[in-house]
């Protein structure tokens, strides 16, 4: 019977080759130039991989698409803290890729305690990837009042004036992490350990293959972390912070467009795109601070009111609108950008031309429909838009083609030319709306005569070099 | 597509549902005869209600029922309320808090993950709060409330258990464990790891000398709360009060003839309690508890004032009661049924069923499908004299008249109600 395994990408990629290597799996391909999400061993002619991020491996293996799975204890933890009924079984600690998970909070404020976190009777916010971890923490320390932001990343940006606190990777005994962030507390060590389904570690015979994984000598690498950067945090003060507007500004691959368009639009910046990682880069924008946080996460930052002004994707402010409809963002401006539009994509091999066809494709059989998106919200609705009965929408973070046909049956994917999908043997049967970035804010925001001046300025550039 | 109810939820048929608003009724004739007004609270609640220390223990958060709301962008979470008396405190501090005494009951569904799917999620309680009154006389009220509800639903072999959170926390202050350890010690106590305290006897012999004998006491008279008032000479502040109030509490019941079982390390997840902690078993089923909580609504917000409450567990006492419950006297049942060309009759036959209903009769016009079985009485009208035709199912005799009054007669006559 066939084994499969879920490999991770990733910062684990290169420890997990090295181990399969000494292993003698002879799996080919498997390194950093990964250009195949299916891989096969020369060694084990039944094993099946795939290649998926991180963070999606336990989900993976706890719902039985995978018998086995390499990743970090941290994604382990996040799933289990809150599921603990689907655990996957964890096997051996596989030694590699050690990190430490922290509670921090920025070193420009005064550091607060434990114990004076829980007497605090105002809201406790904290910014992060493990919002499952960042939750079990905090009722474990019997805070009165907390609320956490699940961000797709760059938790490290939020303290001081964002979050109250931000739950974060680093390497092991770090005395101070990226962006002025400094350890509070040490919430979970971690390393890159192999897991099973549950039912499979039961019922399956994998000892062939975990035998090979029993005989390796293991490494003891750490997680790279970043080069720190020094940071100038401009701190809240009553007098000023009234008239100061907070813009955010995307990270990742936006990068190259918005710089491009804030140049045309007269706005110049300092360090951004950063080589170092610096999230806080300067500009000639008088009373603005800009920080660099992922535009996944700028909707509901602007809702909080955390930031004033956010460049994100129209796709993402639609996300957000479609989990909390009377939120206050609103999109200010379309900034004709980086358009892409977002699809319904299933498998060529499914008899379905359309959502009609593929609605009754569905209702003949029994199973459930498994909708993998990163848009989980817009992909939610459109099930329920469209009827699709039994349905469960999976999370991914990224590379959803992937998991066509084998570990969903349709995503909702965005894409600009089609090919990625073409490539991967899928097909387009609906396209739910077009995407481009915009400029985001709230409605109904009060601001002083000052700050208002200064976000319709930043308003009035930017019009004008996209209405050309 | 099978349509299938969501794993550890509970439907009530008609019959459970009977059995549901029997026991629901004689709770809320009690409740209402003591002196209890009725309250309902909203089934969401803010999540950051049960989050204090000295409200649920985290192994309890941990199975609530939390989401973002469809305005939670601020990411504080709702939850479907996992208890009745936290949210009952807070009703009270809302739209009470002029009110020196306050006693209130409730029937609700409170909602608690359960993993072995061997309990439901959804359980239904009802409930009593007696908020304002910090003496040993509410609690006995309390403790006799309960017991009276359970003996007129016809349970007599119910168990009594008594702890005292009071006594518990006086006793780990003893361990010279801090605030935080005391705290967790105390959580893991209720969420029924008795173990941890096995951990600390290694610790300090001479103090668990003394309180071995307490945690694995299952005694059944005062007696043995006064011997050890007699030996205890601890420099505990705390423990001399507590334990006095403990035997006030027990010899009220003792002079008012009530069994009880003292079993100090019995738990559950509701941290809460400061004094006694009271528990309901019939055999092995746990079917309701109680206890004092007087730091719980400064806590929250209001005054200083001292409270203490109970809940019985509906659901547990629908599965006890199957076997139980009395055979009630049913009312009689009417199926009346029109020509085939209704429209003519209809109007007399609603005003016809009207009448049956006000004389105390369940009455149904015929619809189609109806099974006869399910009803004593068939009553045809008719175009043409004899308007009536009744059927009496039970002894399958046929009957006319020609008037409603001779129907009601008729129907009075052979034994309606």
């Amino acid at each position: 019977m066939a084994v499969k395994i879920a490999l991770p990408k990733g910062k684990l990629l290169a420890g997990t080759a090295g181990l399969l290597e000494k292993a003698g799996w002879q799996m080919d391909g498997y390194n950093e130039g990964l250009r195949n999400y299916r891989l096969k061993s020369a060694r084990f002619p039944d094993l099946l991989a795939k290649v998926f991020q991180e963070k999606d491996i336990p989900i993976q293996v706890a719902i039985g698409n995978y018998d086995l799975g390499i990743c970090g204890l941290d994604w382990i933890e996040e799933l289990t803290s809150k599921y603990s009924a689907s655990a996957p079984v964890k096997i051996r600690d596989l030694g590699y890729g050690k990190g430490t998970l922290y509670l921090a909070a920025n070193e420009a404020t005064v550091m607060p305690s434990l114990e004076s976190l829980r007497s605090k009777s105002e809201v406790v916010r904290i910014a992060s990837e493990y919002p499952n971890i960042a939750e079990s923490f905090a009722l474990n320390l019997r805070l009165r009042r907390f609320s956490i932001y699940p961000v797709w990343g760059a938790a490290e940006a939020y303290p001081p004036e964002n979050a109250t606190l931000a739950l974060v990777a680093g390497s092991i005994n770090e005395k101070l992490l990226n962006n002025g962030l400094k350890p509070l507390s040490k919430v979970l060590n971690f390393s890159a350990w192999l897991i099973a389904n549950r039912k499979s570690w039961e019922q399956k015979d994998l000892s062939d293959v975990m035998a090979t994984l029993k005989k390796v000598k293991l490494d003891t690498g750490e997680i790279k972390t970043s080069k720190k950067v020094a940071i100038f945090v401009q701190l809240p003060n009553i007098a000023t912070d009234k008239d100061i507007v907070r813009l955010a500004l995307p990270d990742g691959h936006q990068q190259k467009h918005t710089i491009e368009l804030l140049n045309r639009a007269g706005i110049e910046l300092d360090d951004y795109p950063s080589p170092t990682g610096n999230r806080r880069p300067t500009s000639n924008l008088e009373g603005v601070v800009i920080k660099v946080i992922r535009p996944q996460d700028m909707p509901l930052q602007v809702a909080n009111g955390n930031f004033d002004l956010a460049i994100t994707g129209h796709d993402w402010i639609t996300d957000h609108l479609t989990l909390f409809p009377s939120s206050p963002v609103r999109e200010l401006i379309d900034l004709k950008l980086g358009w892409v539009r977002i699809v319904a994509v299933v498998s060529k091999d499914v008899p379905a031309d359309n959502i009609y066809d593929l609605q009754k494709f569905y209702t003949q059989g029994t199973t459930t429909i498994r909708v993998a998106s990163e848009y989980v919200n817009i992909a939610d609705k459109y099930a329920r838009d469209n009827h699709l009965g039994m349905y469960r929408v999976v999370p991914t973070w990224g590379a959803t083609e992937a998991f066509l046909p084998e570990d969903a049956d349709l995503l909702i994917e965005n894409t600009e030319t089609g090919s990625t999908i073409a490539r991967h043997s899928l097909k387009i049967i609906d396209t739910l709306f077009e995407s481009t970035a915009c400029l985001i804010g709230a409605k109904n925001g009060e601001y002083s005569s000052t700050k208002q001046t200064r976000i319709d300025k930043i308003a009035r550039l930017l019009s004008k070099v996209t209405d050309k | 597509m099978r349509v299938q109810k969501c794993k550890g939820t509970r439907d009530l048929s008609p019959k459970e549902m009977k059995q549901f608003r029997l026991i629901e009724g004689v709770f809320r004739n009690s409740c209402l005869k003591w002196g209890y007004q009725e309250i309902k609270t909203p089934t969401i609640e803010s999540l950051h209600l049960f989050t204090s220390t000295g409200t649920l223990t985290p192994g309890t958060l941990k199975k609530v029922y939390s989401f973002l709301d469809w305005d939670g962008w601020s990411g504080e979470r709702v939850v479907l309320r996992p208890e009745g008396t936290i949210p009952a405190v807070r009703l009270y501090i809302d739209n009470l808090a002029d009110k020196r005494l306050a006693r209130l009951f409730y029937i609700i569904n409170t909602f608690i993950f359960e993993e072995t799917g061997k309990e439901t999620r959804e359980k239904w309680q009802c409930g009593t709060e007696l908020i304002g009154a910090g003496s040993i006389s509410a609690d006995v009220e309390l403790i006799t409330l309960a017991l009276e509800v359970l003996k007129k639903l016809g349970l007599n072999n119910i168990e009594l258990k008594l702890s005292h959170a009071g006594l518990i926390r006086a006793l780990l202050a003893g361990f010279g464990l801090s605030t935080e350890e005391q705290g967790k010690v105390f959580d893991q106590i209720l969420d029924g790891n008795v173990a941890v305290l096995a951990r600390l006897k290694a610790q300090t012999p001479e103090l668990m000398r003394l309180l071995t004998p307490l945690l694995d006491l299952k005694g059944k008279t005062p007696g043995f709360l006064r011997n050890l008032k007699a030996v205890f000479n601890h420099n505990l502040p705390e423990f001399t009060p507590a334990l006095d109030n403990f035997i006030g509490i027990v010899d009220l019941l003792e002079a008012m003839g009530q069994k009880y079982q003292i079993d100090i390390a019995s738990g559950r997840g509701f941290e809460y309690y400061t004094g006694i902690i009271f528990q309901l078993f019939v055999g092995e089923t746990k079917i309701g508890g109680g206890g004092r909580y007087d730091a719980l609504i400064p806590l929250m917000g209001g005054k200083n004032i001292p409270a203490s409450g109970f809940a019985l567990q509906l659901d547990c006492l629908i599965n006890l009661m199957k076997t139980l419950l009395p055979t009630e006297q049913e009312t009689d049942r009417i199926l009346i049924k029109l020509p085939d060309d209704q429209s003519r009759l209809i109007k007399e036959a609603s005003q016809i069923a009207g009448n049956l209903r006000e004389a105390g009769f369940i009455v149904s016009l015929a619809v189609g499908n109806e099974d006869k079985t399910d009803f004593r009485w068939l009553l045809r009208i008719k175009d043409k004299a004899p308007r009536f035709a009744i059927t009496d199912q039970s002894s399958k005799r046929k009957l006319t008249a020609r008037t409603m009054g001779d129907v009601l007669k008729l129907l009075g006559g052979e034994g309606g109600s």
